[in-house]
């Protein structure tokens, strides 16, 4: 078992190195000279762009400038933004703690919306519960969340008035973005759920459960889900990157505050260090979040062992 | 004496007839078609120019005049839809090319050849499954700069991973055949293996990651557009025209409403047709 974690832990190592050196050659392949770039139109004063391109250590060779920058990293430092001159783990500091929440959110909706989804489906398979089940998990692996994210804005804030259409803070301003965010993740826990729920309350120790006398209730909810939640729990890993991911869209839809919405802005604006600093720590959160599943799933299932 | 007995159907055959007993595949194969239709005829059923401004009509709601109404440029958004689906078409399957060709190629080399190749192709895969959901599109997107062209670029390498992992593990599988060691003990070519005996194996499973890969891609192209760093104004692409329509949709929910709806239809229809594909080819395969 510990063979399999230090193993585990140790293959993230080097993806977490590629993943800088990624994210570092990101910025120098950005077209432009960034020393042009944060000086603006100052940038006319080809002695001021020199000074600045020393000041940055532009000069040096890309080895050298890579050095730099993983030792910025280690120290928190992950520069500075070229358009609102603050450090840039200052400004993802402040919007870190919104994309979380969103996620976990959006997260806990997908589990216990799929989870319920998939129950009803395999418990009540071929009836109309199990097609109308599988018919909104299909409708939603396949409506954009965007989409769904304005009409449930046009439905509930706009027609109804129940829930504030754009900001964050309180339960009332989490709960559209989260079921935005959490509805496709939601449809394909749905049919895992199902599909391994299926298989598993063929085998032989659920037939013995009810040959025992046990209730349904007990049969499924004790016995069967308990086995049926193992797959669910690798794919957990893998829709919360998705969610984080998805994050971008969802707090552009309701103009949230957070990592996303802040990588698409910069973007657009041309912050690339921010840029830079944003997708550096959300793909190293990422790559933590799958760590630790990958480490539960073998606490929870100790056939599991490195390959 | 007794009868020869006919020759079976090929397993290719076999698939096609099970995909023909799928009512959710025909269904999703019907609307495609008639999507696929209505994209390569837009410039003659249109009934308007989808980028010519008129602004008397703008912002009207749907009529006999504008079925699907019209949005804040007067521009009609049925116009607009049929000229975006021949778009949106083309991103998914454009996407998927470029996906599909560098996975399937690097899902190879690393299977069949194995040692210090796979090894770095398969650390290349796991660098790229770093960025989480459509992050890896967003800085692509930022190093080659928005456009549509680009979208597609950036899409597809995104999707590679998916590709190169399913073909490398068929492949490994495909090697423990009898046939592929019976193929090497007559000293049978690389290529020769690899063409004859090995690629076979892998084409079922791409075909159906590649007809799923075609929905996903439409949706993320269409993210990216919404966010306006894809298709630029004034391209009708179904992501811009939905994110056209943010603004007004107190007004004029039909403007972001319709574009939605189509682009839900078409993933919907792909999708369907994936799974059919799926039961069809290998009802065993987890994807």
């Amino acid at each position: 078992m510990l063979g399999y974690l230090t193993k585990r832990l140790a293959s993230a190592v080097p993806v977490i190195i590629g993943v800088t050196l990624l994210v570092f050659l990101m910025l120098h392949m950005v077209p432009g000279d960034p020393a042009e770039q944060m000086l603006g139109e100052m940038a006319v004063d080809k002695t001021a762009v020199a000074n600045l391109r020393q000041q940055m250590g532009l000069n040096d060779p890309l080895a050298v400038q890579y050095g730099h920058f993983l030792g910025n990293i280690l120290h928190g430092n992950l520069g500075t933004s070229m358009l609102a001159h603050r450090s840039v783990m200052d400004m993802i500091g402040k919007v870190l703690p919104s994309t979380f929440y969103l996620t976990l959110a959006g997260l806990g909706v997908a589990i216990v919306l799929g989870t319920l989804l998939g129950i009803a489906a395999a418990v009540r398979q071929n009836t109309w519960l199990d097609t109308s089940s599988m018919v909104l998990a299909l409708l939603g692996v396949s409506m954009p969340s965007f989409w769904l994210g304005l009409l449930l804005v046009f439905t509930f804030s706009l027609r109804l008035g129940w829930f504030p259409a754009t900001g964050s803070g309180g339960w009332e301003r989490m709960v559209m973005p989260a079921f935005t965010l959490g509805f496709g993740a939601a449809a394909v826990i749905a049919r895992l759920v199902r599909a391994s729920m299926l298989e598993i309350l063929r085998l032989d120790f659920i037939r013995v459960a009810r040959a025992k006398g046990l209730s349904e209730h007990r049969v499924i909810y004790r016995h069967a889900l308990k086995n049926a939640l193992i797959p669910v729990l690798t794919m957990v890993g893998l829709e919360f990157g998705r969610l984080l991911g998805g994050t971008v869209v969802i707090e552009t839809v309701f103009a949230r505050p957070g990592i996303g919405r802040l990588i698409v802005d910069s973007i657009l604006k041309k912050d690339f260090q921010v840029v830079q600093g944003a997708v550096l720590l959300s793909a190293v959160f990422y790559v933590a979040i799958n760590l630790l599943v990958d480490m539960s799933y073998a606490l929870i299932d100790p056939r599991i062992r490195y390959q | 004496m007794a009868q020869p007995e006919p020759a079976p159907d090929s397993l290719w055959r076999q698939a096609v007839r099970r995909l023909q007993r799928n009512p959710g595949a025909m269904l999703g194969l019907v609307i495609l078609a008639v999507l696929v239709l209505a994209a390569l005829l837009a410039p003659a059923i249109a009934p308007f120019d989808p980028i010519k401004q008129n602004a008397t009509d703008a912002m009207q709601g749907p009529s006999l005049k504008h079925w699907l109404g019209a949005d804040q440029f007067g521009r009609d958004i049925l116009s607009r839809l049929l000229f975006g689906a021949r778009i949106s078409l083309r991103i998914g399957l454009v996407s998927v090319g470029i996906a599909a060709s560098i996975g399937i190629l690097l899902g190879l080399l690393a299977g069949f050849y194995g040692g210090w190749l796979d090894m770095l192709i398969s650390r290349f895969i796991d660098l790229l499954l770093a960025f989480p959901g459509i992050l890896l599109a967003l800085v692509i997107v930022t190093v080659i700069g928005p456009s549509l062209f680009n979208v597609m670029v950036a899409v597809g390498i995104s999707a590679v991973p998916n590709y190169a992992r399913l073909v490398r593990g068929t492949v490994l599988a495909a090697r423990e055949n009898v046939y592929v060691e019976a193929a090497e003990a007559i000293g049978a070519r690389d290529r020769t293996i690899l063409v004859k005996h090995i690629l076979p194996n892998v084409l079922g499973p791409v075909i159906v990651l590649s007809t799923l890969g075609i929905a996903g891609a439409i949706l993320s192209g269409a993210a990216l557009s919404f966010l306006g760093l894809g298709a630029q104004p004034p391209t009708p692409e179904w992501g811009a025209v939905l994110s056209d329509g943010r603004n007004y949709l107190r007004q004029a929910w039909w403007i972001s409403t319709f574009p939605g709806l189509a682009i839900m239809v078409t993933v919907l229809s792909v999708n369907l047709l994936g799974d059919g594909l799926r039961d069809a080819l290998d009802p065993r395969m987890k994807l």
